[in-house]
Formats: C-alpha cells, sequence, structure tokens
C-alpha cells in the first residue's frame, strides 16, 4: 500500500520499506539520528532521491499537493497562522474525536496564544485527521503530552488506523510507547533502519 | 516670469550648512561626519551629471538617446533594489525580479501618461519622459525594495508554519499567501502616507521646484496630481509583481519551500 525504494536524502537511505495497510511502523532512534528528516523527505518537504509509492502511485508523478494531502506528516512542533483554532479547520471538526481528545467543542472558538503546547500538540493532530490522510506520518505525537492525553491520542489512532486501513509511519523516542502502538518497530542509525525483533 | 538663476555663490552658502552639521558630528561624535560629507559631495557631482546629461539630451531629442537613458536609470534602480535587501534571492534572480517588475509597471504607467495623458511632440520628448520616468521609477524602486524585503524577512521567520501548511495539502499560493499579502502591502505604504500627507503636511518636491521656477501653482498641482497617481500606479503594480515573482522562486516544481535560494 505504502512503500520506499531506495529513498536517500539528507543524513538518511537508501531506505527501502513495505507497509501494509492499517500497519502501524515505529522509528526510533537517538536524535539526530535523522528521524525528522525521513518524514520529510517522505512527505517531499526536502529534495530527496529514489522513489516512494502511495497505492501504486509513485511521489514524483502526482501533484506535490495531492501527495501531501494523502501522505500526511504532522509535525513535532505545532504551527498555528490564524488567531483562532477554529479558523485553522476547514473542513469543520468532528465533535466526537475532540472529545476522545479530552478536549472540548469550545475548542475550536480559542484564542491560539492561549493554548497549552499539549493542547495545541492535540488540535494539530486532529486538524491533520480532519483531511483524512491515508498515510500518517507522525513526528513525536506525544511529545508534549502527560501520560493520560498519550493513551488518549494512541486510542484515536488506532481506532482511526482501523476504521479506514490508513498506514501509520510514527516517530517516537520511547520504547514502552513503540512496545503499545507499533505492528513493527524499527531503529534508525547511520542513515539505516534495522527491524526490532520479538 | 523670469527664474532667479542661481551662482556658485548661492550653493556655497548652502554647503555651510553641511560643513556645521559636520562640525557638530564630530563635537558630539556622532562618527556619521565623513559620510555626511561624502554624500553631500556625491550628490553635488552626480546631479552636476545628470544636469549635463539632461541639456546634451535635451538638444538632442530623439528616440534612441532617450531609450538609452530610460534603460541606464532602470539598471541603477535594478541594482539599488538588489542592494537594499538583506537576504536577496541568489544568482540572476536577485536582479532579474526586481529589474523585470519595474520595467514592467514604471514603464507602462511612464507611457501611459506620456502618449494617453501629456501628449507632447514628440510622444518621448526628455522634457517630460526622463523626470515623469525618474519620479516613478525613484518610488517603485523603494516600493519593491520594502515589498521583496519583507516577503524573505516573512518567509524565514515563518517558515515552520508555511511548510505546515504545505504538509497539509495546501499548495504553494496558500501557503505563502498571508506573507505575500504583507509584503506586498508594506510596500504600498509610503505611496499612501505620501498622498494623505500631501498639501497638508508637505508640499511635494516636484510641485514645490515648479513654482520656484514660476510655473502658476494651479498649474503645478495638477502635475502633481498625475505624478502622484502615476506613482501609486507604479509602485502598487511594481511591488504586486516583484513580490509574486519572489514568492513562486521559493519554491521549487515539487512546492517545496526552498530557504537555500536566498543570500544568508
Amino acid at each position: 500500500m505504502f512503500r520506499l525504494e531506495q529513498l536517500v536524502a539528507r543524513h538518511v537511505g537508501p531506505l527501502s520499506l513495505n507497509v501494509a495497510a492499517g500497519e502501524c511502523i515505529c522509528v526510533l532512534g537517538a536524535s539526530g539520528s535523522g528521524k525528522s528528516l525521513l518524514l520529510r523527505a517522505i512527505s517531499d518537504l526536502d529534495p530527496h532521491d529514489g522513489e516512494i509509492f502511495f497505492d501504486g502511485r509513485a511521489c514524483s508523478a502526482m501533484p506535490a499537493p495531492e501527495w501531501r494531502a494523502a501522505v500526511m506528516l504532522v509535525m513535532a512542533e505545532s504551527q498555528w497562522w490564524f488567531d483562532t483554532i477554529g479558523d485553522h479547520f476547514i473542513d469543520g471538526v468532528d465533535a466526537a474525536w475532540l472529545e476522545r481528545l479530552g478536549l472540548t467543542a469550545a475548542a475550536m472558538s480559542w484564542s491560539v496564544a492561549r493554548c497549552s503546547t499539549g493542547e495545541r500538540q492535540r488540535l494539530a493532530l486532529l486538524r491533520a485527521l480532519m483531511r483524512r490522510p491515508a498515510v500518517l506520518l507522525l513526528d513525536e505525537p506525544t511529545g508534549n503530552l502527560d501520560d493520560e492525553s498519550s493513551r488518549r491520542v494512541e486510542a484515536l489512532l488506532a481506532e482511526y488506523r482501523r476504521t479506514r486501513q490508513a498506514a501509520v509511519l510514527w516517530v517516537s523516542h520511547d520504547e514502552q510507547q513503540a512496545a503499545r502502538v507499533a505492528t513493527r518497530r524499527f531503529v534508525l542509525d547511520d542513515g539505516k533502519l534495522t527491524e526490532i525483533r520479538g | 516670469m523670469n527664474v532667479v538663476a542661481l551662482t556658485p555663490w548661492d550653493l556655497a552658502v548652502a554647503a555651510l550648512l553641511i560643513l556645521a552639521l559636520a562640525g557638530l558630528s564630530l563635537r558630539m561624535r556622532l562618527g556619521v561626519e565623513k559620510q555626511l560629507l561624502v554624500s553631500a559631495a556625491r550628490s553635488t557631482i552626480q546631479l552636476l551629471l545628470i544636469g549635463l546629461v539632461l541639456k546634451v539630451l535635451f538638444a538632442n531629442a530623439s528616440l534612441p538617446w532617450v531609450a538609452l537613458m530610460a534603460a541606464t536609470m532602470l539598471a541603477v534602480a535594478g541594482r539599488e533594489v538588489m542592494v537594499r535587501q538583506k537576504r536577496r534571492l541568489r544568482g540572476a534572480w536577485g536582479f532579474g525580479v526586481g529589474t523585470l517588475s519595474m520595467f514592467v509597471s514604471s514603464f507602462v504607467v511612464t507611457l501611459l501618461a506620456l502618449l494617453l495623458v501629456i501628449d507632447a511632440t514628440p510622444w518621448y520628448a526628455p522634457q517630460y519622459a526622463i523626470p515623469l520616468l525618474g519620479m516613478v521609477l525613484g518610488n517603485t524602486m523603494n516600493g519593491i525594495a520594502l515589498g521583496m524585503d519583507r516577503l524573505a524577512q516573512e518567509v524565514t521567520t515563518r517558515r515552520a508554519a508555511i511548510e505546515t501548511r504545505l504538509a497539509l495539502g495546501q499548495d504553494w499560493r496558500q501557503a505563502i499567501a498571508d506573507s505575500r499579502r504583507d509584503a506586498i502591502r508594506v510596500g504600498l505604504i509610503p505611496i499612501i502616507n505620501a498622498m494623505s500627507a500631501a498639501g497638508i503636511v508637505s508640499l511635494p518636491g516636484m510641485m514645490t521646484g515648479q513654482i520656484l521656477a514660476g510655473t502658476p501653482p494651479v498649474e503645478a498641482v495638477n502635475y502633481q496630481i498625475l505624478v502622484m497617481f502615476l506613482i501609486a500606479g507604479g509602485t502598487g503594480f511594481g511591488t504586486a509583481v516583484a513580490v509574486g515573482l519572489a514568492a513562486r522562486r521559493l519554491f521549487d516544481d515539487r512546492q517545496r519551500l526552498r530557504l537555500d535560494r536566498l543570500h544568508g
């Protein structure tokens, strides 16, 4: 469903990887090992060699915005460009999902400046999910969250993956989290992916 | 009406002001005395030279010479736009974007005025063409330099937000729309301010010059209004074109934000 073929980008590669629909691949690795750069290359925000396929279509053969809408990157630091949260949700918001992340419908009228880092991180993830991507590239999606909020995020993502048969590439530094959420786990070291067995 | 001609002695009296100011700078240790004297000397030499050039040009009012003069002014303005930007585009783009935009807007606006409004004979009469082009070009240059400088500054500070918008599937136009709007607005502010203050706070230089030279005030005012509108048109469209081209250049064919296309 989703495939990297000899992908080479700054500090990473060449990498090849096959991801089936509904799978969750966790990528662990020391900071500075290039995990974020790998995700940026896959979303085609950074120049790269090699090819990435989604549903049999090559990245280079698809218009870039269409590719990024299907293979969506959620960056570690959430970014906001309008004053209120709701303005960033062009397609509206799923109230049930908001609640599952421990947020209320009022969140849509909050001003960005008043939100905590943790609230912003959950809202940024939701903003991406509302676009219904087929592949999610998540860079430390629970990096600023406490345990309870982290579990909520993990649960919502698991459901999204199951119901929509979405593939997830999840960058984390937390091995326990990786063990909880991943179908397969890899370590990125020296630009190469090595699978963790057992 | 006779104009009181200025002698070199008259100018020397005015130059005493510059010397006095340099003395103040020295005494207060402002450290600008050298710059002050050099720039005063530069403007004296440059203006004397352009006076001679215009004298020759007016005596030989042929289209090729007028065009050559216009092309020289454009090239100098293009260079000026380039050096005024802290982070300009790399390569030929740094000079090309500003110069092309100024060519498109200033030349079109000036031609429009010469052919449709002033209607002198011949239409390229340098007495009209060169001062008009100079005023439009000078102001357009300011607008473009301000706009492009702001655009570079905006994309540098908002890089992460622009890339997040790209990552959400927005195309480059949507991702940079806010920064582009901001940059164009900044380029337009000086002329909007100049138009609102004209006649109340400030008497624009061109009009003042004409009145000093003996033109009836109402006629001078008409020319000033014309020039203001030409400047606004040239600056506005020129800045929009320049910022638009620069914004496009900041993305590659895969719609990636390429800040490496800006100088450090």
